[in-house]
């Protein structure tokens, strides 16, 4: 889906009112028999709750598909978006329709490991107040951590890049502290810290903590030496070369730093949470496993996956606002 | 030797009188001390155009740098008005062979660099349209420096230095990596400039004939370290053409000064 082939649509929808859409029709089909094989195949070992539900949702999708697709008519960047994801509106009714033969329409795969797509809607119908909870409990966690981490680590890389006697005290520091993972200090901080979740803070802003001051560090290290020649000849004082020179010309390797730091933080704050934490994500995970509830686990998977993906998303955003003036930067 | 006192061309008021006495520099490289200026003085009177020429590596950049207060000098003193120099002030400012723009600034916040530093950027700012106007970049203050060709680049860097009104503008190598044309065009706005603000010119080029269409006086280095080896005042009116005989004879004579003369 590159942009030429977008534009190369697009274009001729703008001459033509009304035209026909392939890809959207195919796509919409398919929710329809993706729908009518989840509804009218037997299920094969047991009946599923929530098998006409699932049903009843693909051909919601389809329905959507068919709105929005008229809708595009008159927001063009509602239609240029839905024409972009066009093939995967097809592939994914297919690989829906894959994984609800193989599993509870022809049973091939065991059954209380894998479970059909239709257990991951109960879940989410029954059982949605303690999955939000836990989402909850997980936000508050990761972000007091990731707010510690990233803020103190920022001013550790630009004080250790500046200057050279916080650098002598803090590098060795870094260097010693830094590499260690952060979940091998778990144990240790269960109890040196009055409470599980305030040891948790502490690691997921350490394992944030490090990314985030070495490319900072570096960042500010790596500054061109001759923008500090020409801010001095104009007449800037200390504080004008760190806040309007070596920050902003550190910014890029800053977001770097952020962004390892943002996936650190997820998997010490997973750990933490099926460690000692009796919440979050990570705990329901752990819970649903004992259980062995595994139609719960994949549900709390997958809201993990779209929680942590839109995190990061929601990272390179702010980065293309604040470094629009980079060139071909990376696009997420 | 060609020493000639120098008559200074003071246009105005606006200019620095810059007087290097007996200055001496070098630099540590692996335990060794490189000894790059030797006992250098030279004295140049508010509004002068001077130009440095020498050998590459002779060390004339890094009088520049001296002068413009990034460094301390071993020994000797810089007196600018007859105050000592001891430190970078907006009065004199460098202009460098990179424009070095900050990538992240628009155009005109890049011009506006030196007001923003010293704190004149609100009492001040309708400088940066009259700077970015002076270079004919008055429709590309939005504009990233990335978007800009070399030629531009260095014409905001020009900008950039001028919205301060420098009493000594130091350039040092401006139009090194710029194309033939673009430095021909650019030369004669270097002149238009000087004297339409008058200020004191300090110039370090490689370029013979661009030192002689521009400066009142040419300087001319030895190799490494670096002393005065002849001083040639330029008596000839602007606008100046590269073909006038006076100075292709000049031109003759310092690619001699610097052992060229057979080679040309």
């Amino acid at each position: 889906m590159s942009s030429v082939e977008l534009t190369d649509i697009a274009s001729p929808a703008a001459r033509r009112p009304v035209q026909f859409w392939l890809q959207g029709t195919l796509a919409v089909a398919a929710w329809i028999g993706v729908s009518a094989l989840i509804r009218y195949w037997p299920n094969a070992s047991r009946t599923w709750p929530m098998t006409d539900g699932l049903a009843r949702l693909a051909l919601a999708v389809a329905a959507l598909i068919v709105v929005a697709g008229i809708a595009g008519r008159w927001w063009p960047g509602l239609g240029r978006r839905l024409r972009g994801a066009g093939a995967w509106l097809i592939a994914l009714p297919v690989l829906l329709g894959v994984w609800e033969l193989l599993t509870a329409k022809l049973g091939w795969l065991p059954v209380p490991f894998f479970a059909p797509p239709q257990a991951l809607l109960d879940v989410y119908v029954e059982d949605w107040p303690r999955l939000a909870d836990s989402l909850w409990h997980s936000a508050l966690l990761l972000g007091s951590g990731v707010a510690l981490g990233a803020i103190t680590g920022f001013i550790a890389g630009v004080a250790i890049g500046w200057s050279r006697s916080i650098g002598y005290w803090l590098h060795p520091v870094l260097r010693i502290l830094g590499p260690v993972p952060s979940t091998a200090l778990l144990p240790l901080c269960f109890f040196l810290f009055p409470s599980s979740w305030s040891a948790s803070v502490f690691l997921i802003a350490l394992a944030t903590w490090f990314p985030v001051t070495v490319l900072t560090w570096s960042g500010v290290a790596s500054v061109d030496k001759a923008y500090y020649d020409v801010a001095r000849t104009l007449g800037a004082k200390q504080s004008f070369l760190i806040f309007h020179v070596a920050i902003p010309a550190a910014l890029p390797h800053v977001f770097v730093g952020l962004f390892m730091g943002l996936g650190a933080s997820f998997s010490t704050l997973v750990v933490a949470e099926m460690m000692g934490v009796k919440s979050g994500i990570g705990w329901y995970l752990q819970w649903a496993q004992g259980w062995a509830a595994y139609a719960n686990m994949y549900a709390a998977l997958l809201i993990m996956a779209l929680a942590c993906s839109g995190l990061i998303s929601a990272l390179f955003l702010i980065r293309d606002r604040l470094l629009a003036w980079q060139q071909g930067a990376m696009k997420w | 030797m060609v020493a000639v006192a120098a008559s200074a061309n003071a246009t105005g008021t606006a200019g620095l009188a810059l007087r290097i006495d007996n200055i001496s520099h070098g630099f540590s490289l692996e335990g060794q001390r490189l000894a790059v200026l030797d006992k250098v003085s030279l004295d140049i009177a508010p509004g002068e155009f001077v130009a440095l020429l020498g050998p590459s590596g002779c060390g004339k950049s890094t009088l520049l740098r001296l002068v413009a207060g990034l460094e301390p000098a071993d020994s000797g003193t810089l007196l600018a008005d007859g105050e000592p120099i001891k430190g970078p002030d907006p009065s004199r400012v460098v202009v460098f062979q990179d424009p070095t723009l900050y990538p992240w600034r628009r155009v005109r916040d890049n011009v506006a660099l030196g007001l923003e530093a010293q704190g004149l950027l609100k009492t001040h700012s309708a400088k940066i349209d009259e700077a970015l106007a002076k270079v004919g970049l008055s429709t590309f203050g939005r504009a990233y420096p990335r978007q800009l060709s070399g030629g531009m680049a260095q014409r905001v860097a020009l900008a950039r230095a001028l919205v301060n009104e420098p009493r000594l503008l130091i350039l040092d190598e401006p139009l090194g990596k710029l194309d033939s044309l673009t430095r021909i065009a650019m030369q004669k706005e270097l002149i238009d400039l000087w004297q339409r603000q008058g200020y004191t010119a300090l110039l370090v080029t490689h370029d013979v004939e661009e030192a002689l269409l521009l400066a009142n006086r040419v300087i001319v280095f030895s190799d490494r370290p670096a002393s005065i080896k002849a001083q040639l005042t330029i008596e000839r009116p602007y606008p100046r053409h590269r073909d006038d005989p006076y100075l292709v004879d000049l031109r003759k004579q310092i690619l001699g000064l610097l052992g060229l003369a057979d080679n040309w």
